[in-house]
């Protein structure tokens, strides 16, 4: 694009949107640069704040129109660079589309813009008894429109799913400008699963801009045990037997010392800190069936032996519980000026197996490892702890980041089970999937999009990639404001 | 139909067979003839490619050869207390794993944890080029590349023919029971599961069928034994009516006939429509246009999907039925039609037209399996 071209792309976006939402320049963008993923860092050619989906249609229209990268940012809590900006592309900021357009408690669904907060939704779906399941930790802060762009899951996805399984319908602005309509608000659907295709497509496919989601109504009540045991195995023996029990719970996590160590000092969610292992099971639903099962969940996890047991005893105690939990990976940054979080997933009977190997890499690389993981899906998120400071920690740290999603793929996994392949973990997408797999995802990709406007650079292993640069917590995590899973 | 079905054993030879057609499509069981006998394609028969290759029962997965039959799939999770929780259709009649996989169907079941889109994890299928391609990955959390399993549900053998697929699979609920409440009028049976539906209790199964007496209300509940005829009382005293009660054998042969579509006449064509509570009027209003309203069918899954059985004898009123779903915004698609009944599937409104074009472009450039209208 030649300075002129540059110049007149910009104007019509300033035509379009006016002078206050349209960002140039280094200080205004600076918030723009990177997400959650710090180590990854591009400056964006502008970052447009938009107000209705007319708008975006717009700018992805200018967009194709002088050939420029987009892509859509809501609040920027991806862990793996996926809303790290495209070098002299454009941001297209989604928070200000967050209006609840509609909640339906006949239906159980909410109709919703982009740049709703995740947690928004259960609130406005709690005065009908209903919420909205997916529960990533940074749940305050994230926006749904992010959400359905890497399919964020939580803690609560063994048994109602991830994003994908909630959203029904969407209204989608294609890379060319081109709106679509797929899916509907129904939970039942008639061709292919178009809204199953769009959702995890890490913003290649486009910009949702009406999203149709699935309410769940709210469980009666929660039984939540937590139970120490004195080695992280015995823990996950405790976790194939709840499974082997015929058992369904809600969530099934486990945390390991340095973890433990690190919640407690943050929140004091009451932790033993001398667990070597700590299991927190919780089942939910109506009150006589869960009665029923407590009994056969306190039976099964008696029998693994857990030095100490501790059942949640009122909704206070057990958000306290959840809260540790929820706050261990941020929490990690009091342990260590660094670290990194990692997500993959490994079959369940082999995460002893993992986590073996992991503590034996780390011990390799002479680099601490914490883990917390959600155990009822194999869902390991080891928390690599490093100095940025010291020469090559950082290399060693994403050296031995590496060598763990090469051990989940070697066990049957996936390198990633929430966080998506981004920025990332492209270089291991060629590892999991072979080449015929890729190309056809490739092939999509350009039938879709066939300039690679939408969040170029992303997923595939051989786009271009930005320069690192450095690792520290992202803005808003230092505040304590979102934290990451 | 041209000729003799070929019969790939492997893969490898499903590629081949893509490979050196014009037009193909796969046919499991043949139970949805709809689907695969379309004018002038080769049949490609996918019952020799079939077996389960891998089941974990501590890992909730189970794989299989697209040809398997379900019913082999579901006698093997049984023995270790699984089961499907989409509650697949046809499965006594012969369905297999690539059919219901490609025709997107679940049962009255899929309204407790989800349906197929919910529970496949992985596919391999053979895409228009001829090349074996796989998607997803075989464990219960996946968030790796795009998700290819998905779009598979319901691509009616249009995007690719499936070879093998990996579901997730749930522990079986250790007994269940059904509540029904006979001939109610249609207003008052939606409310009346909106009622129970929206409460505390857990439901397997919801379904509305329409009889000469009204609207049947039948709703099953499914848990601990011993926590069983406490939560059935609960919902009972929800519906505050006169209830009777099925259970042990007599529930689970009842919602198996239903899923066989047993309630519809062997030659009537079933057709299954996307619904909420909320358009199941203006299905009914399509219905009395045509003057069908005393057409066998069934609101299922908690109303979010119909049943209904077309009448063999009215198979020239399909285009008007195809233009008056397409005005009330519904659509159809043909599960159980007599071969030759014609040649679309899929009745009524459509979305994503443009998306869909793309796709197909992308994996099937030659049209070898066909374009929809």
């Amino acid at each position: 694009m030649t300075t002129t071209d540059a110049a007149d792309f910009l104007d019509a976006l300033t035509r379009r949107l006016g002078p206050d939402r349209v960002l140039t320049g280094a200080a205004p963008m600076a918030a723009y640069e990177s997400d959650a993923l710090t180590a990854f860092r591009a400056r964006p050619r502008a970052v447009v704040l938009v107000d209705s989906a007319e708008e975006v249609v717009d700018v992805v229209r200018l967009c194709a129109g002088a050939n420029v990268p987009f892509l859509a940012r809501g609040s920027g809590t991806s862990l793996s660079g996926g809303s790290l900006p495209v070098h002299d592309g454009v941001v297209i900021a989604m928070n200000r589309l967050n209006r609840i357009l509609e909640v339906d408690p006949v239906r159980r669904t909410a109709v919703v813009e982009p740049g709703v907060v995740n947690l928004a939704v259960s609130d406005a779906a709690e005065p009908y008894g209903l919420y909205y399941s997916p529960d990533p930790s940074s749940q305050s802060v994230c926006t749904i429109g992010g959400n359905l762009a890497f399919n964020s899951g939580g803690a609560h996805c063994l048994k109602y799913g991830m994003t994908s399984n909630h959203v029904l319908g969407l209204e989608v602005v294609l890379p060319d400008g081109e709106v679509i309509e797929i899916g509907g608000d129904s939970l039942e659907g008639v061709g292919p699963d178009l809204v199953g295709l769009f959702v995890g497509s890490e913003g290649l496919f486009g910009i949702a801009t009406k999203i149709t989601l699935r309410l769940l109504p709210k469980p009666e009540t929660y039984f939540t045990l937590l139970a120490a045991y004195d080695s992280l195995a015995a823990a996950g023996e405790a976790v194939a037997a709840v499974v082997a029990s015929g058992l369904l719970p809600g969530a099934m996590e486990i945390m390991d010392n340095l973890a433990i160590e690190a919640a407690e000092a943050a929140v004091g969610a009451g932790y033993p800190l001398d667990a070597e292992g700590l299991l927190i099971v919780e089942l939910e639903g109506e009150e006589q069936q869960v009665a029923a099962e407590s009994e056969l969940l306190l039976e099964v996890v008696r029998k693994s032996k857990p030095y100490l047991e501790h059942i949640a005893s009122d909704p206070d105690d057990r958000m306290r519980i959840w809260k540790g939990r929820k706050s261990a990976f941020s929490a990690v940054g009091r342990l260590s000026p660094d670290y990194i979080v990692q997500d993959g997933v490994v079959p369940r009977s082999r995460l002893g197996e993992a986590l073996t190997k992991i503590q034996h890499l780390g011990e390799e690389h002479g680099i601490r490892v914490a883990n917390v993981f959600h155990a009822g899906d194999g869902n390991l998120h080891p928390l690599i702890l490093f100095d940025g400071r010291v020469e090559g920690e950082l290399e060693r740290a994403e050296e031995l980041a590496g060598e763990i999603l090469r051990l989940c793929i070697d066990l049957g996994g996936s390198i990633t089970g929430e966080h998506g392949v981004g920025m990332e973990k492209r270089q291991y997408l060629g590892e999991m999937f072979g080449e015929a797999d890729l190309d056809a995802m490739r092939r999509i990709r350009m039938a879709i999009d066939p300039g690679e406007l939408a969040n170029r650079g992303k997923m595939f292993p051989d786009a271009e990639a930005p320069a690192l640069l450095s690792h520290a917590p992202h803005p808003l995590e230092a505040a304590g404001v979102i934290s990451r899973e | 139909m041209k000729g003799a079905p070929s019969r790939p054993g492997s893969a490898a030879e499903v590629a081949e067979a893509v490979r050196g057609a014009e037009l193909v499509l796969p046919r499991g069981g043949g139970t949805k003839p709809a689907l695969w006998s379309v004018e002038g394609a080769d049949v490609l028969d996918l019952s020799t490619l079939s077996g389960i290759t891998e089941y974990l029962p501590s890992e909730y997965t189970v794989t299989a050869l697209a040809g398997t039959p379900l019913a082999e799939v579901e006698a093997r999770l049984a023995a270790e207390g699984q089961y499907l929780p989409f509650d697949p259709l046809l499965v006594a009649a012969g369905s297999t794993v690539g059919g219901a996989v490609a025709a997107g169907a679940n049962g009255p079941g899929r309204l407790r944890y989800g349906g197929l889109r919910d529970f496949l994890l992985a596919v391999t299928f053979i895409d228009g080029r001829g090349e074996i391609v796989r998607g997803g990955a075989r464990v219960v959390k996946n968030a790796a590349g795009f998700d290819l399993p998905k779009l598979m549900v319901g691509s009616l053998g249009r995007l690719g023919v499936l070879t093998e697929c990996t579901f997730k699979v749930f522990p079986h609920p250790e007994s269940c029971a059904t509540l029904r409440v006979a001939g109610m009028a249609l207003d008052e049976a939606i409310e009346a599961a909106g009622r129970v539906g929206a409460g505390a209790v857990e439901i397997e199964c919801l379904d509305l069928v329409h009889g000469l007496a009204g609207w049947d209300l039948e709703i099953r509940i499914g848990g601990r034994s011993f926590a069983l005829d406490a939560r059935l009382k609960r919902a009972a005293d929800l519906l505050d009516t006169d209830v009777a009660t099925l259970s042990g054998d007599a529930d689970v042969t009842h919602w198996r006939t239903r899923r066989e579509f047993g309630w519809a006449s062997p030659d009537t064509s079933v057709l299954k429509l996307p619904l909420t509570p909320a358009t199941a009027g203006a299905l009914e209003q399509v219905l009395a246009d045509l003057d069908a309203s005393q057409v066998a069918r069934v609101y299922s899954a908690g109303i979010q999907q119909a049943f209904v059985a077309w009448p063999a004898e009215r198979v020239a009123d399909l285009p008007a039925l195809d233009h008056a779903l397409t005005q009330s915004k519904l659509t159809a698609l043909a599960l159980r039609a007599p071969a030759g009944a014609g040649n679309q599937p899929v009745l009524g409104y459509r979305t994503g037209g443009e998306l869909l074009r793309r796709v197909e472009q992308a994996l099937d450039p030659a049209g070898r399996f066909g374009r929809r209208a």
